[in-house]
């Protein structure tokens, strides 16, 4: 086949907000091309609706330690608490260059940028919520992207629209390109470079119901994983509390924000029992299990699997009463601060959640884990920290780690403008002073082959069989809660299905034009890969700790497992380690987590 | 129910030219999304049938099409909405006036290229403020422009305009709405280039004020009434 080869001093796979924003910084002092499977504006950045959390400090008193100490204390201790340090020193001007790169924020009549309340986030002293999270209506995350875009095109920065990225590629070891297919034609394409970034986003995909795009398959990790390097604490996925039911879609924390509580089948607001200080603005991890446990006691509604989160203006009205506070809601200001959610409410339910509670039920959300970097975005593969030189990673895909065992709301797109930043200054520095490391002979042979194998496939087993197979077993074991025998069941059926995958796969589409039946085959595969490591991970981890709920192992236990987890290629299979000490610098030890 | 599929099929590397291809799907609930029941189509049935799509929600703008004649988001049509009997049918094409690369996927190229010649974005009039601090914008001057902001770029707007039909060359209604966007926003400097651009032969004197577009955008943007706003703004700069 005939394969093109192009030369970038860096390159950028991944046009989300963590991948533009390192292109803008990288273009400014390398030759950078960004490559993405979407058109840019496509990302899933553009989906994220609450906020962006910085200690503005616009509404309330706020200060960037209260919000590190809530960063950690949201991820149950396991966030690296230098990173959390950075994220929300940093977050400040990063939500100030937004700004002025021309994001429409929402203002407050000072003309300063609007903020509210969202999980978690809290006064250190007061203990009570505080308003830190930035945002335009509920699509600060479609601002964000469309921001970035612009300035990418102000700044001429080079993309390549609809080429997706399927092979690392190493040369004795050492990293030096991309293997991409240019989806139009489905010609292959090399990209020689010095330095790489991944930005590919998340995996959300792997399971069932998820508030995820069809298009986050986890190529990234994947990638990685494949050229030989390890993946960190992937036993850690958030479920967000609030998917609309049935159909997973995200309904964002900024309604509980704007005073928005859940409601189980007695009509009790449930969140005042399991977390009594912040109620139903706990964090998320509290807030999925929660509900979780209420459907299992049988108070779902109507005995179903959701409960209830209500947004009426009354209902929002009477506990603000109740708690003392002076403000008021109506209709037209709900409508107003989340026009979105009450078009996705009506369109999808036919509701209006200024007149009738929303039906709601957990869905999967973010990775917390993924491929390991440092405080400067270099990718690494030791638990100590070993650098892989010209090897980059931001945004949800990587794992500094600075949402630990659980996110809290709001910090991934600060986590995508704050690491993403600092990967494109790192890289343009990197590419400075670094040579190209030569392209090995025939750098496309491997993954042609393996794109020939998928093309030519003509067994039995349609990918969309084994996918929903697997997203099923993922959905039933490896979710909210967890226990031994149900991630053995999950591993077993994972194994199967990817000797399936290898053995047994049949496509349909067997031409090189816009080739998606290949393309979502070929995901399959990186997916499988995630979920395997995921499971293993999640059985190796035997404590609960954020995300990860063991009801065999239900307690917490810093003694054996206040480490992150290290998965590492070996043999064609997967080792699993303990050995990457969790950082503890800011001096906060681990306590018992209240809300 | 039972729901029939009429879909426009063309593969360029195998097709001389388009044709219907149709599928039966059983089991269809009224609360199915048209994107899912394409992809049902596609995963139980046909493997060739090729599609754009990535969010499911009706915010990413990948997914336009020609749903009974109609430009949607296909994330955002619910088969109770299309008013169809047991055994109904759902005719889908590709959007009109951009190339069709395969089946239900058009080549975007033009559109973006028109998106990006209207100066899409921000140039600040001020510098920036001396306390290292954010620009401050009131919430008046902020609600100005709120509506333009929404546009996810999806061409359900400019696909269904027939000035834009007639002739590729007009930038076409979703270039105008990004215009707006930076046009009517207080701490932007480049109104003047904008405007200049939107007055050529290609800009905003080719819209006839037909109103196709404003129905058809799934963002609920008023379209025409930013493109008259436009429209006054050069009449009042006396060009
Ligand atoms: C519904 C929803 C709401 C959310 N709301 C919030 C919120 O309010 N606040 C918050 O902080 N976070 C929120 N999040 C989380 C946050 O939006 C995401 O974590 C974040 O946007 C991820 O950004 P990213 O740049 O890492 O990746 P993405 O924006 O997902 O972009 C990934 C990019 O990688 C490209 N790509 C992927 N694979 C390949 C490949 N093989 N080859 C080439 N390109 C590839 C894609 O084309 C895309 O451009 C939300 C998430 C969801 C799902
Ligand atoms: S109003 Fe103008 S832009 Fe809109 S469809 Fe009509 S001619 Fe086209
Ligand atoms: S204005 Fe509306 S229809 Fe046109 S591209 Fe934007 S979102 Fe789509
Ligand atoms: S798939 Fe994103 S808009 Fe329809």
């Amino acid at each position: 086949m005939d394969v093109k080869t192009h030369q970038f001093d860096v390159v950028v796979i991944g046009a989300g907000g963590a991948g533009m924003m390192a292109a803008l910084y990288a273009s400014r002092g390398a030759k950078t091309a960004v490559i993405s499977k979407l058109y840019p504006t496509r990302s899933h950045t553009g989906t994220a609706q609450g906020g962006i959390g910085a200690a503005l400090a616009n509404l309330d008193e706020d200060h960037w330690e209260w919000h590190a100490f809530d960063t950690i204390k949201g991820g149950d201790y396991l966030t690296d608490q230098n990173a959390a340090e950075t994220l929300a020193r940093e977050a400040i001007d990063a939500v100030i260059e937004l700004e002025l790169m021309g994001l429409p924020f929402d203002r407050n009549p000072d003309g300063t940028i609007s903020q509210r309340r969202f999980g978690g986030h809290t006064n250190n002293q007061t203990k009570k919520p505080v308003r830190r999270a930035c945002h335009a209506a509920d699509r600060t995350g479609h601002m964000i992207l469309q921001t970035l875009y612009q300035n990418c095109i102000k700044e001429k920065v080079t993309f390549f629209d609809e080429y997706q990225a399927i092979d690392l590629i190493t040369n004795d070891g050492k990293v030096c390109g991309v293997a991409a297919v240019c989806i139009d034609d489905g010609a292959i394409h090399v990209f020689h470079a010095k330095a790489i970034c991944f930005a590919t986003g998340g995996w959300g995909r792997l399971w069932e119901t998820t508030s995820n795009a069809h298009s986050l398959t986890g190529d990234g990790p994947a990638l990685v994983w494949r050229a030989g390097l390890p993946l960190q604490d992937m036993e850690f996925f958030q479920f967000h509390p609030t998917g609309l039911y049935p159909v997973g879609l995200l309904i964002t924390e900024a309604v509980r924000g704007e005073g928005g509580v859940l409601i189980n089948d007695k009509g009790e607001r449930f969140m005042e029992r399991y977390a009594p200080t912040i109620k139903d603005l706990a964090s998320r991890d509290v807030v999925a299990r929660s509900i979780y446990l209420e459907v299992q006691a049988g108070r779902g509604i109507g005995g179903k699997r959701y409960v209830h989160l209500d947004v009426r203006p009354e209902t929002v009205n009477r506990y603000l009463a109740e708690a003392g506070e002076d403000r008021r809601v109506d209709a037209d200001y709900i409508l107003s601060k989340l026009p979105d959610i009450t078009d996705f409410c009506h369109t999808y339910l036919g509701i209006d959640p200024t007149k009738s509670p929303i039906p709601i039920q957990p869905t999967a959300h973010y990775g917390m884990g993924g491929i390991p970097t440092n405080l400067d975005a270099e990718v690494i593969s030791t638990g100590a920290g070993t650098v892989v030189p010209g090897l980059y990673a931001a945004g949800e895909v990587a794992c500094v780690s600075v949402h630990g065992a659980n996110r809290l709301g709001t910090n991934s797109l600060t986590d995508l403008i704050v690491f993403g930043r600092k990967a494109g200054k790192a890289m343009a520095d990197y590419a400075r002073q670094a040579d190209f490391v030569p392209l090995p002979a025939d750098p496309a042979g491997k993954i042609v082959a393996e794109i020939e194998r998928i093309r030519k496939s003509s067994g039995k087993t349609k990918p969309y069989t084994i996918r929903q197979e697997m997203q099923k077993v993922m959905m039933d074991h490896v979710s909210v809660f967890r226990e031994a025998p149900g991630l053995q069941k999950a591993l077993d059926t994972v194994r199967e299905l990817k000797s399936r995958y290898q053995n047994d796969l049949a496509i349909e589409d067997r031409g090189m034009r816009f080739n998606t039946d290949l393309l979502e085959a070929w995901e399959l595969g990186c997916m499988l890969d995630l979920a395997e490591i995921t499971t293993l991970s999640a059985i190796e981890r035997k404590e609960s700790r954020g995300g990860h709920s063991r009801e065999d192992y239900p307690k917490r236990d810093d003694v054996n497992f206040l480490v992150h987890t290290m998965a590492y290629p070996e043999k064609g299979g997967i080792r699993i380690a303990h050995d990457r000490a969790v950082d503890l610098s800011l001096g906060y030890q681990p306590a018992e987590r209240v809300y | 129910m039972k729901v029939k599929f009429r879909i426009r099929r063309f593969n360029p590397e195998v097709d001389k030219k388009p044709y219907w291809g149709e599928y039966t799907l059983d089991n269809v609930e009224p609360t199915d999304r048209i994107l899912e029941l394409l992809h049902r189509v596609k995963w139980e049935q046909d493997g060739t049938l090729t599609l754009r799509r990535s969010c499911a929600h009706g915010v990413c703008g990948s997914d336009a099409m020609r749903i009974n004649g109609v430009n949607k988001l296909a994330c955002k049509v619910l088969v109770k909405t299309l008013d169809l009997k047991d055994g109904g049918q759902v005719q889908v094409e590709p959007i009109l006036g951009l190339p069709v690369v395969k089946d239900l996927v058009v080549d975007f190229e033009p559109f973006f290229d028109h998106y990006r010649a209207v100066m899409p974005y921000f140039m600040p009039a001020t510098p920036r403020p001396g306390d290292g601090r954010e620009r401050r914008q009131s919430p008046e001057d902020r609600a100005r422009f709120d509506d333009t902001t929404k546009c996810i770029l999806c061409a359900c707007c400019t696909t269904s305009c027939p000035s834009f039909w007639a002739s590729g060359e007009y930038v076409g209604p979703a270039a105008i709405v990004n215009a707006h966007r930076f046009i009517f926003d207080s701490r932007d400097g480049a109104t003047q280039e904008r405007l200049n651009i939107l007055s050529e032969e290609s800009g905003v004197w080719r819209c006839r004020t037909i109103f196709n577009c404003t129905p058809a955008c799934p963002r609920e943007i008023e379209v025409t009434r930013a493109i008259g706003e436009v429209k006054l703004a050069i009449q009042r700069n006396g060009r």
